[in-house]
């Protein structure tokens, strides 16, 4: 699968351009094919009818969250998290999995003790 | 029906129960014979095992009855939302992708209720994965509130408000992300509380956002809250973003704080919450009910000042880059393959087919609308000016906190800007329903312990008054939530709720 490809330049460097790049003059505006194909990566299928209601809600949402690019955030650090601990470890001994057949009773399909899923790879 | 037992808080039932007034089965009983009656309208409930929870009650009794020592909360029915992972009890988080699975083991919560010798009366009701403010998300019904079953009950943790405030429970655990213990808590007229994020585990509870996910009590008063709290938290080596701390005091923190002497203590009232200039979208009697808390606290002898905080105006578009970023990826999980639904596995299709049809069968609207969001602010190109600037403005936000607790000791607002509105009106506007969480925000990015109590009627509905202190200061908002609780109690001459009951007696 492809990485996402954006509908225009990727804004690369840091701030402040990404800041600028935003809001698009307060039309960040999704399309049917943007949802479309952000859907795809998500491994989402939508009927076209969600395609055409989530574009449009979408937009006006984008519109709305697109509000963070007028902080000044110079030299701001990003804060990812609460609590900042970092390397949380514990010691290095064996304790018990779940039971495999407990496990495999919940799946959606099983055979020979393991999880059994779909054709992986096409005919070709 | 014995709607006596039912109408009490907790710390009453575990005096009865303590002493012999009243026995587990009886009390369960009390509970499953409410729920029976009342639970095809308010629909707080998604799974219900009277058997079970019978069976496990008569265990408690016959081990009082031997003479074993018990715990405080031994013999107490307890509701949890289905966010948690219970052992072979069906758990769902609102959603049809997780319908008729039964987690192999426990949450760490759930866990510690069990071993407390609790008795689970149920699952609650929940927006599909915690993801709304109203729990008509929820892929398998609504919720309705008890005060009045035309509205909601908040969210996403509704279920749990409406079967506590409903006395279909004498407490129960949700979680909140960016509001959804302390929202629904006051549009219901309950006591919540989200911990400072790290405090209580987050093992077995299914992931919405993991930076900002916290469990935490709601109950029908603060003291029962802060029993409940204690009972739950504390370190977890299975959940690596526990703090290894003591369990902080908060009973005894509840306990005087109902004496109502709260001389030095320094309140800061947040303007860019519902104060001058930033009024919009708050309803009058919020308002006016908030400011009349904040006289209260002043009368008490507390310092009262206005704060500013400029950083909270951009907690909203933060929160909802950063929530559905993390639940994008949280979700790639539900792929039906593991566990749960799996849809068009005929033989033909391959694995990303069926991936793709069982998510779009298994998710509702505001999931997958999430998920596209999310995907998108963390998609290549959009990922500096979208979520990296969300995560700068959680720092913004923070430092806001942080020079705030230079001056005062805690931090008060409305809880929501409304009260609870009626079922349908906002489900089709997205960003309707956000506005609901624009109070209850800020806590939640920057991790700190929040509390809502109620403080009076708007309309004839609960408004709740929110209380932030510093982390690992949640002693602070159960403090000041009591002495809150504790005068108007008084003042009224009854407790909150149980202008419910004569209400819906009358």
């Amino acid at each position: 699968m492809s990485t996402p490809s954006p509908q225009e330049p990727a804004t690369a460097g840091p701030e402040p351009q990404a800041a600028t790049a935003l809001g698009r003059e307060g039309t960040a505006g999704l399309g049917r094919d943007d949802v479309a194909h952000l859907a795809r990566l998500a491994r989402l299928a939508l009927a076209d009818e969600e395609l055409d209601h989530f574009a449009g809600q979408l937009s006006a949402v984008l519109d709305a969250v697109a509000e963070v690019g007028k902080a000044d955030v110079a030299d701001v650090p990003p804060m990812t998290h609460a609590v900042p601990l970092t390397n949380v470890t514990r010691d290095d001994v064996v304790s018990p999995s779940l039971p495999r057949d407990v496990v495999l009773a919940q799946a959606p399909a099983a055979e020979d003790n393991r999880f059994r899923v779909p054709q992986i790879l096409g005919e070709e | 029906m014995n709607t006596d037992l039912t109408n009490l808080d907790a710390a009453e039932l575990g005096r009865r129960l303590a002493v012999g007034e009243v026995s587990s089965v009886e009390l369960t009983r009390a509970y499953l014979d409410r729920i029976a009656a009342e639970d095809d309208v308010l629909g707080a409930y998604l799974h219900v095992d009277a058997d079970a929870a019978l069976a496990r009650a008569g265990e408690v009794d016959a081990a009082r009855a031997a003479g074993e020592e018990l715990g405080p909360l031994a013999g107490l029915p307890v509701a949890l939302k289905d966010v948690f992972v219970t052992e072979g009890v069906p758990t769902t988080s609102g959603s049809r992708i997780l319908q008729g699975w039964r987690p192999p083991y426990d949450a760490t919560v759930a866990a510690r209720l069990k071993d407390a010798g609790t008795v689970l009366l149920g699952k609650t009701n929940m927006d599909e994965f915690a993801m709304g403010s109203s729990t008509e998300n929820s892929a398998y019904r609504p919720t309705r509130n008890p005060w009045d079953t035309d509205r909601i009950p908040g969210g996403s943790s509704g279920g749990s408000s409406a079967a506590v405030a409903g006395g279909l429970a004498p407490w129960a655990l949700g979680t909140d992300t960016g509001g959804s213990i302390r929202q629904p808590a006051a549009v219901t007229g309950l006591v919540g509380h989200k911990p400072t994020y790290g405090s209580v585990s987050r093992y077995g509870l299914i992931a919405f956002s993991s930076s900002l996910d916290q469990a935490g009590p709601m109950a029908r008063t603060v003291l029962d809250a802060a029993v409940l709290h204690e009972a739950v938290g504390g370190h977890d080596p299975r959940d690596s973003t526990s703090i290894d701390v003591p369990v902080p005091v908060l009973v005894k923190a509840a306990q005087e704080g109902a004496h109502g002497e709260l001389a030095g203590l320094r309140v800061g009232v947040v303007r860019e919450l519902g104060g001058d200039g930033h009024a919009d979208g708050y309803d009058a009697g919020v308002l006016d009910r908030v400011r009349e808390t904040v006289e209260l606290l002043a009368g008490m002898g507390a310092e009262v000042r206005e704060v500013s905080c400029p950083a909270f105006d951009l907690a909203l578009p933060a929160y909802y880059l950063i929530a559905p970023s993390e639940a994008s990826s949280n979700l790639a999980r539900f792929e039906g393959m593991r566990f749960g639904l799996r849809v068009g596995d005929d033989g033909s299709r391959s694995l990303e087919e069926v991936m793709s049809l069982t998510r779009e069968q298994g998710f509702g609207p505001e999931v997958k609308r999430r998920i596209v969001l999310g995907t998108y602010a963390l998609s290549a190109g959009y990922y500096d000016a979208y979520y990296g600037q969300a995560q700068k403005v959680r720092t913004l936000i923070t430092r806001d906190f942080t020079a705030a607790f230079d001056h005062v000791d805690v931090l008060v607002s409305p809880t929501s800007p409304t009260v609870a509105w009626p079922i349908g009106a906002r489900v089709d506007d997205p960003l309707a329903m956000y506005a609901a969480d624009l109070c209850t925000l800020p806590a939640s990015l920057a991790g700190l312990p929040a509390i809502s109590v109620p403080c009076g009627l708007s309309d004839g509905l609960p408004v709740g008054f929110q209380v932030m202190a510093p982390a690992l200061a949640d002693d602070r908002c159960y403090r000041v939530g009591a002495a809150v609780e504790a005068a108007l109690d008084a003042a009224r001459g009854h407790r909150f709720l149980d202008g419910l009951n004569e209400r819906t007696t009358a």
